[in-house]
């Protein structure tokens, strides 16, 4: 995934189990049922997890462009000099 | 969120905690029900009335208990345990309760009953001061939930009193 990817999947999941919530308590109350209410909640659960977990293609469509190789070789890396600080007076 | 496994794991503690406040709203949902029960107890036949060679007297009652508990049952009610007490002063005692019976009701369908019954457990007295005495019979019940609170509650039926003498 990518980081657009990583953001929407977060989102996705926060909203759809807080929703789901809502509706399998709501669902539970009026047809008296708790088992009910559970049942839809852990059905949610698992289609939740399947929607956002897996690195489906939608969650990458915003892709890092990463340095082609050949490019890189190009362009070689600044080479670092050490500067050694005397710790002398100047004159 | 960056990989599987974070995700995964960032799935299942946000749906558990979303699970226990909706578990917490269940119960307090409960608060919302107005109950009206009723029952009566009459008691049939007072078998034998002894005092037993420890000088403790003891009774054995035949009662016929009805009651209609169904308004007390909501969705996140698991069952219901009820049980009769008797209840009576005496000179060591302010209070004494004896349980005389006792049941679980796990369905709203059960919960409209009528039992005729002799008591199940053995009602003895510290002492002997049950020739003549008043008490009362006390319907107690526990509403116990699915998830969340438990509620509690009773009826009192006065009136009732032993024989004079043993038999």
């Amino acid at each position: 995934m990518d980081w657009q990817g990583q953001k929407l999947a977060e989102q996705i999941m926060q909203i759809m189990l807080l929703v789901f919530a809502v509706t399998a308590f709501v669902a539970g109350y009026v047809l008296g049922s708790f088992q009910m209410m559970v049942l839809v909640y852990a059905g949610s659960v698992t289609l939740t997890g399947l929607i956002t977990i897996p690195n489906w293609p939608f969650f990458n469509r915003h892709p890092l462009n990463w340095l082609d190789p050949s490019e890189a070789e190009k362009h070689p890396k600044p080479q670092v000099t050490v500067i050694s600080k005397k710790k002398g007076s100047k004159k | 969120m960056h990989s599987f496994g974070h995700r995964l794991n960032g799935l299942l503690t946000f749906s558990v905690t979303i699970l226990a406040i909706m578990c917490a709203i269940a119960s307090l949902s409960d608060n919302l029900n107005t109950p009206s029960p009723t029952a009566e107890i009459k008691i049939m036949n007072i078998n034998w009335f002894q005092k037993q060679p420890q000088g403790n007297d003891e009774v054995s009652l035949t009662m016929n208990i009805s009651a209609d508990l169904q308004s007390l049952f909501t969705w996140n009610t698991k069952q219901l345990f009820i049980f009769v007490a008797a209840e009576y002063e005496t000179p060591k005692n302010s209070l004494n309760q004896v349980s005389l019976w006792d049941a679980i009701i796990p369905a709203k369908e059960h919960a409209k009953f009528w039992i005729h019954t002799s008591n199940k457990y053995r009602f003895v007295d510290q002492g002997n001061n049950l020739r003549g005495k008043k008490f009362n019979l006390t319907l107690h019940w526990h509403v116990m939930p699915k998830t969340g609170k438990m509620f509690a509650d009773k009826i009192v039926m006065a009136g009732y009193s032993f024989p004079e003498e043993y038999r």
